[in-house]
Protein backbone atom coordinates (compact mmCIF):
# COMPACT_ATOMS: atom_id res chain seq x y z
CA UNK A 1 0.00 0.00 0.00
CA UNK A 2 1.34 3.42 -0.92
CA UNK A 3 1.75 6.23 1.61
CA UNK A 4 -1.16 8.24 0.21
CA UNK A 5 -3.49 5.25 0.51
CA UNK A 6 -3.11 5.02 4.28
CA UNK A 7 -5.48 6.61 6.75
CA UNK A 8 -4.22 9.66 8.66
CA UNK A 9 -3.88 7.57 11.80
CA UNK A 10 -2.02 4.73 10.10
CA UNK A 11 0.31 7.32 8.63
CA UNK A 12 0.97 9.01 11.96
CA UNK A 13 1.59 5.66 13.66
CA UNK A 14 4.20 4.79 11.03
CA UNK A 15 5.84 8.21 11.53
CA UNK A 16 5.80 7.87 15.31
CA UNK A 17 7.28 4.37 15.15
CA UNK A 18 9.96 5.75 12.76
CA UNK A 19 8.95 3.34 10.01
CA UNK A 20 8.86 6.37 7.77
CA UNK A 21 9.88 9.96 8.53
CA UNK A 22 7.48 12.90 8.57
CA UNK A 23 9.79 14.58 6.04
CA UNK A 24 9.47 11.63 3.61
CA UNK A 25 5.71 11.68 4.01
CA UNK A 26 5.51 15.44 3.48
CA UNK A 27 7.72 15.19 0.39
CA UNK A 28 5.59 12.37 -1.04
CA UNK A 29 2.34 14.29 -0.60
CA UNK A 30 3.80 17.59 -1.79
CA UNK A 31 5.15 16.02 -4.98
CA UNK A 32 1.95 14.09 -5.59
CA UNK A 33 -0.25 17.14 -4.99
CA UNK A 34 1.89 19.41 -7.15
CA UNK A 35 2.09 16.83 -9.95
CA UNK A 36 -1.64 16.16 -10.04
CA UNK A 37 -2.88 19.66 -9.37
CA UNK A 38 -2.88 20.58 -13.06
CA UNK A 39 -5.56 17.92 -13.55
CA UNK A 40 -7.70 18.59 -10.47
CA UNK A 41 -6.99 22.22 -9.50
CA UNK A 42 -7.66 21.17 -5.90
CA UNK A 43 -4.99 23.41 -4.34
CA UNK A 44 -4.78 27.19 -4.54
CA UNK A 45 -1.51 27.52 -2.58
CA UNK A 46 1.14 25.26 -1.08
CA UNK A 47 2.93 25.76 2.21
CA UNK A 48 6.54 26.57 1.36
CA UNK A 49 7.62 25.57 4.87
CA UNK A 50 6.04 22.11 4.83
CA UNK A 51 9.31 20.14 4.63
CA UNK A 52 10.93 22.21 7.39
CA UNK A 53 7.89 21.72 9.60
CA UNK A 54 7.98 17.96 8.94
CA UNK A 55 11.65 17.87 9.94
CA UNK A 56 10.72 19.53 13.22
CA UNK A 57 8.23 16.72 13.89
CA UNK A 58 10.94 14.14 13.13
CA UNK A 59 13.26 15.92 15.54
CA UNK A 60 10.67 15.83 18.30
CA UNK A 61 10.14 12.10 17.72
CA UNK A 62 13.91 11.46 17.72
CA UNK A 63 14.20 13.31 21.04
CA UNK A 64 11.36 11.27 22.50
CA UNK A 65 9.25 14.38 23.11
CA UNK A 66 5.54 14.05 23.67
CA UNK A 67 3.76 14.52 20.35
CA UNK A 68 0.16 14.69 19.25
CA UNK A 69 -1.99 11.95 17.70
CA UNK A 70 -1.74 13.51 14.23
CA UNK A 71 2.05 13.89 14.26
CA UNK A 72 3.35 14.35 10.74
CA UNK A 73 -0.05 14.13 9.01
CA UNK A 74 -0.15 16.36 5.89
CA UNK A 75 -3.21 18.53 6.16
CA UNK A 76 -5.13 20.12 3.31
CA UNK A 77 -6.97 23.23 4.51
CA UNK A 78 -9.91 24.79 2.73
CA UNK A 79 -8.97 28.35 1.85
CA UNK A 80 -11.63 29.69 4.25
CA UNK A 81 -9.36 29.06 7.26
CA UNK A 82 -6.80 31.69 8.18
CA UNK A 83 -3.31 30.21 8.21
CA UNK A 84 -0.49 32.27 9.66
CA UNK A 85 1.96 33.27 6.95
CA UNK A 86 0.10 31.30 4.24
CA UNK A 87 -2.12 33.12 1.76
CA UNK A 88 -5.85 32.73 2.54
CA UNK A 89 -8.09 33.71 -0.36
CA UNK A 90 -11.58 32.24 0.30
CA UNK A 91 -11.45 31.52 -3.44
CA UNK A 92 -11.88 35.22 -4.16
CA UNK A 93 -10.02 37.91 -6.06
CA UNK A 94 -10.79 40.32 -3.22
CA UNK A 95 -8.50 38.26 -0.92
CA UNK A 96 -6.07 37.19 -3.63
CA UNK A 97 -3.00 38.41 -1.74
CA UNK A 98 -4.21 38.23 1.85
CA UNK A 99 -1.68 36.63 4.21
CA UNK A 100 -3.13 36.32 7.73
CA UNK A 101 -0.97 37.14 10.73
CA UNK A 102 -2.68 34.39 12.76
CA UNK A 103 -4.08 30.86 12.58
CA UNK A 104 -7.76 30.04 12.90
CA UNK A 105 -8.46 28.10 16.09
CA UNK A 106 -9.16 24.90 14.14
CA UNK A 107 -5.84 25.06 12.30
CA UNK A 108 -4.00 25.93 15.53
CA UNK A 109 -5.48 22.91 17.30
CA UNK A 110 -4.60 20.54 14.45
CA UNK A 111 -1.05 21.89 14.37
CA UNK A 112 -0.79 21.35 18.12
CA UNK A 113 -1.88 17.74 17.51
CA UNK A 114 1.08 17.40 15.13
CA UNK A 115 -0.57 17.92 11.72
CA UNK A 116 1.40 19.86 9.12
CA UNK A 117 -0.33 22.26 6.73
CA UNK A 118 0.46 21.04 3.21
CA UNK A 119 -1.51 23.70 1.39
CA UNK A 120 -4.74 25.57 0.88
CA UNK A 121 -7.61 24.01 -0.99
CA UNK A 122 -9.78 25.35 -3.76
CA UNK A 123 -13.41 26.17 -3.06
CA UNK A 124 -16.36 28.12 -4.31
CA UNK A 125 -15.79 31.84 -3.75
CA UNK A 126 -16.61 32.65 -0.10
CA UNK A 127 -18.11 29.12 0.08
CA UNK A 128 -20.98 30.28 -2.12
CA UNK A 129 -21.61 27.44 -4.51
CA UNK A 130 -22.43 23.76 -4.78
CA UNK A 131 -20.05 22.80 -7.57
CA UNK A 132 -16.57 24.25 -6.99
CA UNK A 133 -17.10 26.37 -10.12
CA UNK A 134 -17.33 29.87 -8.62
CA UNK A 135 -13.69 30.03 -7.46
CA UNK A 136 -11.64 32.94 -8.81
CA UNK A 137 -8.80 30.40 -9.11
CA UNK A 138 -10.58 28.20 -11.62
CA UNK A 139 -12.82 25.17 -11.56
CA UNK A 140 -11.88 22.25 -9.34
CA UNK A 141 -12.39 18.79 -10.91
CA UNK A 142 -13.76 15.53 -9.60
CA UNK A 143 -11.00 12.86 -9.45
CA UNK A 144 -13.52 10.13 -10.40
CA UNK A 145 -14.30 11.87 -13.70
CA UNK A 146 -12.55 15.09 -14.68
CA UNK A 147 -15.59 16.29 -16.63
CA UNK A 148 -17.65 16.36 -13.41
CA UNK A 149 -17.71 18.83 -10.54
CA UNK A 150 -16.37 17.70 -7.17
CA UNK A 151 -19.34 19.45 -5.54
CA UNK A 152 -19.03 22.45 -3.31
CA UNK A 153 -18.23 24.54 -1.67
CA UNK A 154 -15.49 22.36 -0.11
CA UNK A 155 -14.81 20.82 -3.54
CA UNK A 156 -11.02 21.05 -3.21
CA UNK A 157 -11.13 19.32 0.19
CA UNK A 158 -13.15 16.36 -1.12
CA UNK A 159 -11.21 16.10 -4.39
CA UNK A 160 -7.82 16.25 -2.62
CA UNK A 161 -8.89 13.67 -0.05
CA UNK A 162 -10.31 11.28 -2.65
CA UNK A 163 -7.25 11.56 -4.89
CA UNK A 164 -4.81 11.07 -2.01
CA UNK A 165 -3.27 14.53 -2.31
CA UNK A 166 -3.51 15.10 1.47
CA UNK A 167 -3.95 12.69 4.37
CA UNK A 168 -6.53 14.82 6.17
CA UNK A 169 -8.61 17.75 4.93
CA UNK A 170 -10.67 20.51 6.45
CA UNK A 171 -13.88 21.91 5.07
CA UNK A 172 -16.64 24.27 6.11
CA UNK A 173 -20.36 23.63 5.82
CA UNK A 174 -22.99 26.36 5.71
CA UNK A 175 -25.73 24.48 3.84
CA UNK A 176 -24.10 21.18 2.87
CA UNK A 177 -20.64 22.29 1.77
CA UNK A 178 -18.85 19.41 3.47
CA UNK A 179 -21.44 16.67 2.94
CA UNK A 180 -22.31 17.24 -0.72
CA UNK A 181 -18.70 17.24 -2.04
CA UNK A 182 -17.85 14.31 0.26
CA UNK A 183 -20.75 12.46 -1.39
CA UNK A 184 -19.68 13.44 -4.92
CA UNK A 185 -16.07 12.37 -4.31
CA UNK A 186 -16.62 9.19 -2.28
CA UNK A 187 -15.02 10.34 0.99
CA UNK A 188 -16.31 10.88 4.52
CA UNK A 189 -17.25 14.35 5.73
CA UNK A 190 -18.92 15.52 8.92
CA UNK A 191 -20.46 18.87 9.83
CA UNK A 192 -20.56 19.14 13.62
CA UNK A 193 -23.33 20.67 15.72
CA UNK A 194 -23.39 24.46 15.46
CA UNK A 195 -21.13 25.65 18.29
CA UNK A 196 -19.14 22.42 18.63
CA UNK A 197 -16.17 23.90 16.75
CA UNK A 198 -14.82 27.43 17.02
CA UNK A 199 -15.33 29.67 13.99
CA UNK A 200 -12.51 32.03 15.03
CA UNK A 201 -10.31 32.77 12.04
CA UNK A 202 -12.66 31.23 9.49
CA UNK A 203 -13.77 33.61 6.76
CA UNK A 204 -17.42 34.31 7.54
CA UNK A 205 -20.19 33.55 5.06
CA UNK A 206 -23.36 33.12 7.17
CA UNK A 207 -22.41 33.21 10.82
CA UNK A 208 -25.47 31.43 12.25
CA UNK A 209 -24.99 28.49 9.86
CA UNK A 210 -21.20 28.11 9.30
CA UNK A 211 -19.39 25.18 10.90
CA UNK A 212 -16.01 23.59 10.23
CA UNK A 213 -15.39 19.87 9.99
CA UNK A 214 -13.04 17.20 8.69
CA UNK A 215 -13.12 15.52 5.28
CA UNK A 216 -11.39 12.17 5.59
CA UNK A 217 -10.75 8.77 4.08
CA UNK A 218 -12.17 6.94 7.14
CA UNK A 219 -14.78 7.58 9.82
CA UNK A 220 -12.15 6.85 12.45
CA UNK A 221 -9.92 9.68 11.13
CA UNK A 222 -12.90 12.04 11.23
CA UNK A 223 -13.69 11.03 14.83
CA UNK A 224 -10.12 11.78 15.89
CA UNK A 225 -9.89 15.06 13.97
CA UNK A 226 -13.26 16.20 15.31
CA UNK A 227 -12.15 15.46 18.85
CA UNK A 228 -9.04 17.59 18.28
CA UNK A 229 -10.84 20.61 16.82
CA UNK A 230 -13.92 20.67 19.10
CA UNK A 231 -14.44 22.66 22.28
CA UNK A 232 -15.07 26.05 23.79
CA UNK A 233 -12.96 28.89 22.48
CA UNK A 234 -12.83 32.22 24.26
CA UNK A 235 -12.38 33.84 20.85
CA UNK A 236 -15.77 32.63 19.56
CA UNK A 237 -18.73 33.37 21.81
CA UNK A 238 -20.94 30.98 19.83
CA UNK A 239 -18.65 28.03 20.60
CA UNK A 240 -20.15 25.65 23.14
CA UNK A 241 -18.78 24.63 26.52
CA UNK A 242 -20.38 21.17 26.19
CA UNK A 243 -17.77 18.55 27.08
CA UNK A 244 -16.10 16.88 24.12
CA UNK A 245 -16.44 13.08 24.14
CA UNK A 246 -13.56 10.84 23.11
CA UNK A 247 -15.21 10.31 19.73
CA UNK A 248 -12.43 8.15 18.40
CA UNK A 249 -12.05 5.86 21.40
CA UNK A 250 -15.83 5.49 21.77
CA UNK A 251 -16.43 4.55 18.12
CA UNK A 252 -18.84 1.59 18.08
CA UNK A 253 -20.41 0.13 14.92
CA UNK A 254 -23.03 -1.96 16.73
CA UNK A 255 -26.51 -1.21 15.40
CA UNK A 256 -28.36 -3.55 17.66
CA UNK A 257 -31.25 -1.72 19.34
CA UNK A 258 -30.55 1.57 17.55
CA UNK A 259 -33.53 3.64 16.45
CA UNK A 260 -33.10 5.13 13.01
CA UNK A 261 -35.44 7.74 11.57
CA UNK A 262 -36.20 8.40 7.92
CA UNK A 263 -37.92 11.61 6.89
CA UNK A 264 -41.23 11.42 5.07
CA UNK A 265 -40.63 14.75 3.29
CA UNK A 266 -37.37 13.50 1.75
CA UNK A 267 -38.91 10.35 0.26
CA UNK A 268 -39.88 10.58 -3.42
CA UNK A 269 -38.18 13.96 -3.66
CA UNK A 270 -38.15 15.49 -7.17
CA UNK A 271 -35.15 14.51 -9.27
CA UNK A 272 -33.89 11.74 -6.98
CA UNK A 273 -32.14 9.35 -9.38
CA UNK A 274 -32.93 5.61 -9.29
CA UNK A 275 -29.30 4.75 -8.45
CA UNK A 276 -29.42 6.97 -5.38
CA UNK A 277 -32.79 5.56 -4.32
CA UNK A 278 -31.32 2.08 -4.72
CA UNK A 279 -28.22 2.88 -2.65
CA UNK A 280 -30.36 4.52 0.03
CA UNK A 281 -32.71 1.53 0.22
CA UNK A 282 -29.75 -0.84 0.45
CA UNK A 283 -28.36 1.19 3.35
CA UNK A 284 -31.71 1.11 5.14
CA UNK A 285 -32.00 -2.63 4.54
CA UNK A 286 -28.51 -3.09 6.01
CA UNK A 287 -29.37 -1.05 9.12
CA UNK A 288 -32.49 -3.14 9.67
CA UNK A 289 -30.60 -6.36 9.07
CA UNK A 290 -28.08 -5.44 11.75
CA UNK A 291 -30.75 -5.01 14.42
CA UNK A 292 -31.75 -1.35 14.10
CA UNK A 293 -35.38 -0.33 13.92
CA UNK A 294 -36.22 2.11 11.14
CA UNK A 295 -39.22 4.40 11.54
CA UNK A 296 -40.61 7.21 9.46
CA UNK A 297 -40.84 10.68 11.00
CA UNK A 298 -42.27 13.87 9.57
CA UNK A 299 -41.09 17.49 9.63
CA UNK A 300 -43.67 19.10 7.33
CA UNK A 301 -41.83 22.42 6.99
CA UNK A 302 -38.59 20.80 5.82
CA UNK A 303 -39.88 21.37 2.27
CA UNK A 304 -39.24 25.09 2.83
CA UNK A 305 -35.61 24.47 3.84
CA UNK A 306 -33.98 25.71 0.62
CA UNK A 307 -35.99 28.96 0.58
CA UNK A 308 -35.31 29.68 4.26
CA UNK A 309 -31.65 28.81 3.85
CA UNK A 310 -31.03 31.12 0.89
CA UNK A 311 -32.89 34.00 2.54
CA UNK A 312 -31.05 33.67 5.85
CA UNK A 313 -27.62 32.86 4.40
CA UNK A 314 -27.62 35.68 1.85
CA UNK A 315 -28.89 38.21 4.41
CA UNK A 316 -26.06 37.29 6.77
CA UNK A 317 -23.59 37.28 3.88
CA UNK A 318 -24.55 40.76 2.73
CA UNK A 319 -23.72 42.00 6.21
CA UNK A 320 -20.59 39.87 6.73
CA UNK A 321 -19.05 40.75 3.38
CA UNK A 322 -19.46 44.49 3.91
CA UNK A 323 -16.04 44.35 5.61
CA UNK A 324 -14.33 43.98 2.22
CA UNK A 325 -13.80 47.64 1.42
CA UNK A 326 -10.23 47.80 0.12
CA UNK A 327 -8.97 49.72 3.14
CA UNK A 328 -7.15 47.42 5.56
CA UNK A 329 -6.57 44.33 3.42
CA UNK A 330 -7.62 42.72 0.19
CA UNK A 331 -8.09 43.98 -3.34
CA UNK A 332 -8.38 47.72 -3.97
CA UNK A 333 -9.46 49.31 -7.24
CA UNK A 334 -6.81 51.58 -8.68
CA UNK A 335 -7.47 55.29 -9.10
CA UNK A 336 -5.24 57.86 -10.72
CA UNK A 337 -5.63 60.19 -7.79
CA UNK A 338 -7.03 58.73 -4.59
CA UNK A 339 -7.43 62.15 -2.94
CA UNK A 340 -9.95 63.20 -5.59
CA UNK A 341 -11.92 59.93 -5.44
CA UNK A 342 -15.21 59.78 -3.58
CA UNK A 343 -15.50 57.15 -0.86
CA UNK A 344 -18.61 55.72 -2.55
CA UNK A 345 -16.75 55.22 -5.86
CA UNK A 346 -13.79 53.79 -4.00
CA UNK A 347 -15.90 51.16 -2.23
CA UNK A 348 -18.15 50.21 -5.12
CA UNK A 349 -15.32 49.93 -7.66
CA UNK A 350 -13.21 47.87 -5.26
CA UNK A 351 -16.09 45.51 -4.47
CA UNK A 352 -17.34 45.43 -8.06
CA UNK A 353 -13.90 44.25 -9.21
CA UNK A 354 -13.12 42.03 -6.24
CA UNK A 355 -16.22 39.84 -6.04
CA UNK A 356 -17.30 37.29 -8.63
CA UNK A 357 -20.83 36.99 -10.10
CA UNK A 358 -22.27 34.46 -7.60
CA UNK A 359 -21.00 36.40 -4.58
CA UNK A 360 -22.45 39.60 -6.03
CA UNK A 361 -25.76 37.83 -6.62
CA UNK A 362 -25.94 36.65 -3.00
CA UNK A 363 -24.93 40.04 -1.58
CA UNK A 364 -27.63 41.67 -3.75
CA UNK A 365 -30.21 39.12 -2.65
CA UNK A 366 -29.29 39.56 1.01
CA UNK A 367 -29.39 43.33 0.67
CA UNK A 368 -32.87 43.03 -0.85
CA UNK A 369 -34.09 40.71 1.95
CA UNK A 370 -32.89 43.13 4.61
CA UNK A 371 -33.95 46.35 2.87
CA UNK A 372 -36.69 48.53 4.23
CA UNK A 373 -39.98 47.35 2.79
CA UNK A 374 -38.83 43.78 2.22
CA UNK A 375 -37.41 42.81 5.63
CA UNK A 376 -40.72 41.59 7.11
CA UNK A 377 -41.67 39.53 4.07
CA UNK A 378 -38.27 37.98 3.56
CA UNK A 379 -35.67 37.93 6.37
CA UNK A 380 -38.11 38.00 9.27
CA UNK A 381 -40.45 35.50 7.63
CA UNK A 382 -37.54 33.15 6.88
CA UNK A 383 -36.24 33.40 10.46
CA UNK A 384 -39.70 32.53 11.77
CA UNK A 385 -39.99 29.50 9.49
CA UNK A 386 -36.46 28.58 10.54
CA UNK A 387 -37.68 28.30 14.13
CA UNK A 388 -40.57 26.08 13.01
CA UNK A 389 -38.15 23.83 11.09
CA UNK A 390 -35.65 23.67 13.97
CA UNK A 391 -38.37 22.82 16.50
CA UNK A 392 -39.89 20.16 14.23
CA UNK A 393 -36.53 18.42 13.87
CA UNK A 394 -35.76 18.60 17.61
CA UNK A 395 -39.14 17.11 18.51
CA UNK A 396 -39.26 14.47 15.75
CA UNK A 397 -35.74 13.22 16.49
CA UNK A 398 -36.31 12.69 20.23
CA UNK A 399 -35.53 9.08 21.09
CA UNK A 400 -33.79 8.39 17.77
CA UNK A 401 -30.09 7.69 17.38
CA UNK A 402 -29.92 9.02 13.85
CA UNK A 403 -31.79 10.32 10.84
CA UNK A 404 -30.70 8.72 7.57
CA UNK A 405 -31.38 10.22 4.12
CA UNK A 406 -29.79 10.80 0.72
CA UNK A 407 -27.23 13.63 0.60
CA UNK A 408 -28.05 14.73 -2.93
CA UNK A 409 -30.61 14.00 -5.64
CA UNK A 410 -27.93 13.09 -8.19
CA UNK A 411 -24.32 12.02 -8.26
CA UNK A 412 -21.63 14.48 -9.44
CA UNK A 413 -22.93 16.50 -12.39
CA UNK A 414 -21.13 17.85 -15.46
CA UNK A 415 -19.02 20.98 -15.09
CA UNK A 416 -21.02 23.85 -16.58
CA UNK A 417 -24.37 22.08 -16.37
CA UNK A 418 -25.98 24.21 -13.64
CA UNK A 419 -23.73 27.23 -13.20
CA UNK A 420 -25.89 29.55 -15.33
CA UNK A 421 -29.12 28.65 -13.50
CA UNK A 422 -28.92 29.59 -9.81
CA UNK A 423 -32.31 28.07 -8.97
CA UNK A 424 -31.23 24.65 -10.30
CA UNK A 425 -27.95 24.97 -8.41
CA UNK A 426 -29.64 26.00 -5.16
CA UNK A 427 -32.06 23.05 -5.33
CA UNK A 428 -29.00 20.75 -5.03
CA UNK A 429 -29.01 21.54 -1.36
CA UNK A 430 -32.47 20.23 -0.58
CA UNK A 431 -31.33 17.37 1.70
CA UNK A 432 -28.57 19.24 3.50
CA UNK A 433 -29.78 22.75 4.40
CA UNK A 434 -32.14 21.85 7.26
CA UNK A 435 -29.18 20.40 9.18
CA UNK A 436 -27.60 23.87 9.29
CA UNK A 437 -30.85 25.72 9.89
CA UNK A 438 -31.47 23.51 12.95
CA UNK A 439 -27.79 23.41 14.00
CA UNK A 440 -27.65 19.60 13.88
CA UNK A 441 -24.60 17.42 13.24
CA UNK A 442 -24.62 15.60 9.90
CA UNK A 443 -22.30 13.49 7.80
CA UNK A 444 -21.99 11.91 4.39
CA UNK A 445 -20.81 8.29 4.23
CA UNK A 446 -19.86 6.68 0.90
CA UNK A 447 -22.04 3.60 0.32
CA UNK A 448 -21.76 2.80 -3.36
CA UNK A 449 -21.51 4.00 -6.93
CA UNK A 450 -23.98 4.74 -9.68
CA UNK A 451 -24.02 3.02 -13.07
CA UNK A 452 -21.47 5.55 -14.38
CA UNK A 453 -19.08 4.66 -11.56
CA UNK A 454 -19.59 7.88 -9.58
CA UNK A 455 -19.75 7.70 -5.76
CA UNK A 456 -22.97 7.93 -3.76
CA UNK A 457 -23.11 9.11 -0.15
CA UNK A 458 -25.75 8.60 2.51
CA UNK A 459 -26.46 11.32 5.05
CA UNK A 460 -26.51 10.55 8.77
CA UNK A 461 -27.76 13.24 11.16
CA UNK A 462 -28.64 13.39 14.83
CA UNK A 463 -29.69 15.72 17.63
CA UNK A 464 -27.39 18.60 18.67
CA UNK A 465 -24.14 17.43 20.29
CA UNK A 466 -24.85 13.78 19.38
CA UNK A 467 -21.91 13.52 16.97
CA UNK A 468 -21.03 10.20 18.57
CA UNK A 469 -24.30 8.73 17.25
CA UNK A 470 -23.58 10.13 13.79
CA UNK A 471 -20.07 8.69 13.84
CA UNK A 472 -21.19 5.27 15.17
CA UNK A 473 -23.87 4.80 12.50
CA UNK A 474 -21.44 6.11 9.88
CA UNK A 475 -18.83 3.62 11.05
CA UNK A 476 -21.28 0.73 10.69
CA UNK A 477 -22.14 1.85 7.14
CA UNK A 478 -18.47 2.29 6.30
CA UNK A 479 -17.58 -1.21 7.44
CA UNK A 480 -20.43 -2.64 5.37
CA UNK A 481 -19.97 -0.64 2.16
CA UNK A 482 -16.35 0.54 1.92
CA UNK A 483 -15.41 -2.13 -0.61
CA UNK A 484 -18.16 -1.00 -2.96
CA UNK A 485 -16.65 2.47 -3.32
CA UNK A 486 -12.83 2.30 -3.39
CA UNK A 487 -10.65 5.14 -4.64
CA UNK A 488 -10.39 6.89 -8.01
CA UNK A 489 -7.49 6.35 -10.42
CA UNK A 490 -6.11 9.78 -11.13
CA UNK B 1 -44.49 39.07 -0.63
CA UNK B 2 -46.61 39.73 -3.71
CA UNK B 3 -48.12 36.87 -5.73
CA UNK B 4 -45.39 36.99 -8.33
CA UNK B 5 -42.47 38.92 -6.88
CA UNK B 6 -39.87 40.33 -9.22
CA UNK B 7 -36.72 42.36 -8.94
CA UNK B 8 -36.78 44.82 -11.83
CA UNK B 9 -33.72 46.60 -13.13
CA UNK B 10 -34.31 49.74 -11.09
CA UNK B 11 -34.61 47.66 -7.88
CA UNK B 12 -31.45 45.77 -8.82
CA UNK B 13 -29.72 49.11 -9.40
CA UNK B 14 -30.89 50.34 -5.98
CA UNK B 15 -29.58 47.16 -4.30
CA UNK B 16 -26.22 47.50 -6.03
CA UNK B 17 -25.97 51.06 -4.68
CA UNK B 18 -26.92 49.97 -1.15
CA UNK B 19 -24.40 47.12 -1.31
CA UNK B 20 -21.64 49.27 -2.81
CA UNK B 21 -21.24 47.01 -5.83
CA UNK B 22 -20.41 48.73 -9.10
CA UNK B 23 -22.12 46.91 -11.97
CA UNK B 24 -22.56 47.50 -15.66
CA UNK B 25 -26.06 47.81 -17.12
CA UNK B 26 -25.60 44.36 -18.66
CA UNK B 27 -24.75 42.89 -15.25
CA UNK B 28 -27.76 44.61 -13.67
CA UNK B 29 -30.01 43.16 -16.36
CA UNK B 30 -28.68 39.67 -15.68
CA UNK B 31 -29.08 40.18 -11.91
CA UNK B 32 -32.65 41.34 -12.34
CA UNK B 33 -33.45 38.22 -14.38
CA UNK B 34 -31.80 35.65 -12.08
CA UNK B 35 -32.83 37.29 -8.80
CA UNK B 36 -36.45 37.36 -9.95
CA UNK B 37 -36.26 33.60 -10.53
CA UNK B 38 -34.75 33.16 -7.08
CA UNK B 39 -37.32 35.27 -5.19
CA UNK B 40 -40.09 33.42 -7.00
CA UNK B 41 -38.61 30.21 -5.58
CA UNK B 42 -39.14 31.71 -2.12
CA UNK B 43 -42.77 32.52 -2.80
CA UNK B 44 -44.12 29.39 -1.09
CA UNK B 45 -42.94 30.78 2.26
CA UNK B 46 -45.72 33.34 2.22
CA UNK B 47 -48.19 30.46 2.67
CA UNK B 48 -46.67 29.46 6.04
CA UNK B 49 -48.57 30.74 9.06
CA UNK B 50 -45.95 32.38 11.28
CA UNK B 51 -48.22 34.41 13.51
CA UNK B 52 -46.73 34.69 16.99
CA UNK B 53 -43.54 32.82 16.04
CA UNK B 54 -40.36 34.43 17.33
CA UNK B 55 -37.66 34.63 14.61
CA UNK B 56 -34.75 32.25 15.17
CA UNK B 57 -31.48 34.03 14.57
CA UNK B 58 -29.12 31.36 15.85
CA UNK B 59 -29.74 27.63 16.32
CA UNK B 60 -28.30 27.34 19.81
CA UNK B 61 -28.86 29.21 23.03
CA UNK B 62 -26.08 31.69 23.45
CA UNK B 63 -25.29 33.05 26.88
CA UNK B 64 -23.47 36.32 26.91
CA UNK B 65 -20.36 36.01 29.03
CA UNK B 66 -18.13 38.71 30.44
CA UNK B 67 -14.38 38.52 30.63
CA UNK B 68 -12.00 40.50 32.77
CA UNK B 69 -11.31 43.89 31.26
CA UNK B 70 -7.58 43.46 30.89
CA UNK B 71 -5.42 45.13 28.27
CA UNK B 72 -3.38 42.72 26.17
CA UNK B 73 -1.48 42.93 22.91
CA UNK B 74 -2.78 40.80 20.07
CA UNK B 75 -1.05 42.07 16.99
CA UNK B 76 1.56 44.70 16.33
CA UNK B 77 0.75 47.70 14.13
CA UNK B 78 3.23 46.28 11.62
CA UNK B 79 1.29 43.00 11.42
CA UNK B 80 -2.01 44.83 11.08
CA UNK B 81 -0.63 46.95 8.26
CA UNK B 82 1.07 44.06 6.48
CA UNK B 83 -1.92 43.45 4.18
CA UNK B 84 -2.79 47.09 3.56
CA UNK B 85 -3.29 47.79 -0.15
CA UNK B 86 -1.83 51.26 0.42
CA UNK B 87 -0.29 52.81 3.50
CA UNK B 88 1.39 56.02 4.54
CA UNK B 89 3.87 55.41 7.33
CA UNK B 90 1.95 53.71 10.07
CA UNK B 91 -1.47 54.54 8.62
CA UNK B 92 -3.93 53.14 6.05
CA UNK B 93 -4.32 55.45 3.05
CA UNK B 94 -7.94 56.16 2.16
CA UNK B 95 -9.81 58.69 0.01
CA UNK B 96 -11.05 61.86 1.70
CA UNK B 97 -13.92 60.95 4.02
CA UNK B 98 -15.28 64.42 4.75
Amino acid sequence: MQIHELSAQELSQKIQSKEVSAAEVAKHFLERAQNLNFKLNAFISFNEEVLKEAEKIDLQIARGNKIGPLAGVPLGVKDMFCTQGIRTTAGSRILENFVPPYDSTVVRKLKEAGAIVLGKLNQDEFAMGSSGETSYFGVCKNPWDLSKTPGGSSGGSAAAQAAGLAALCLGTDTGGSIRQPASFCGVYGIKPTYGRVSRYGIVSYASSLDQAGPVTRTVSDAALALEVISGKDALDMTSSDQSVPEFHKNLNPSLHGKRIAVLKEYENSDGLTPDIVNAYEKAIEFLRGEGATVEQISCPHAIHGVSVYYLVATSEASSNLSRYDGVKYGHRAQFENISSTSLKDFYSSTRGEGFGPEVKRRIMLGTYCLASGYYEAYYKKASQVRRIIRDEFLVALQGFDALVSPVTSTTAFDIGKKISDPVKMYMNDIFTVCTNLAGLPGASVPVGKDRAGLPIGIQVQSLPFCEQSVLDVSYALELAFKNSVGAPHV
Amino acid sequence: MSDSPSIDISTAEKMSRLANLKMSSEQLKEMSFTLTKVVQLFHSLSQVNTEGIEPLVTPVDIRLVLRSDLAKTNFSAEEMLSNAPEKTGNLFTVPPVV
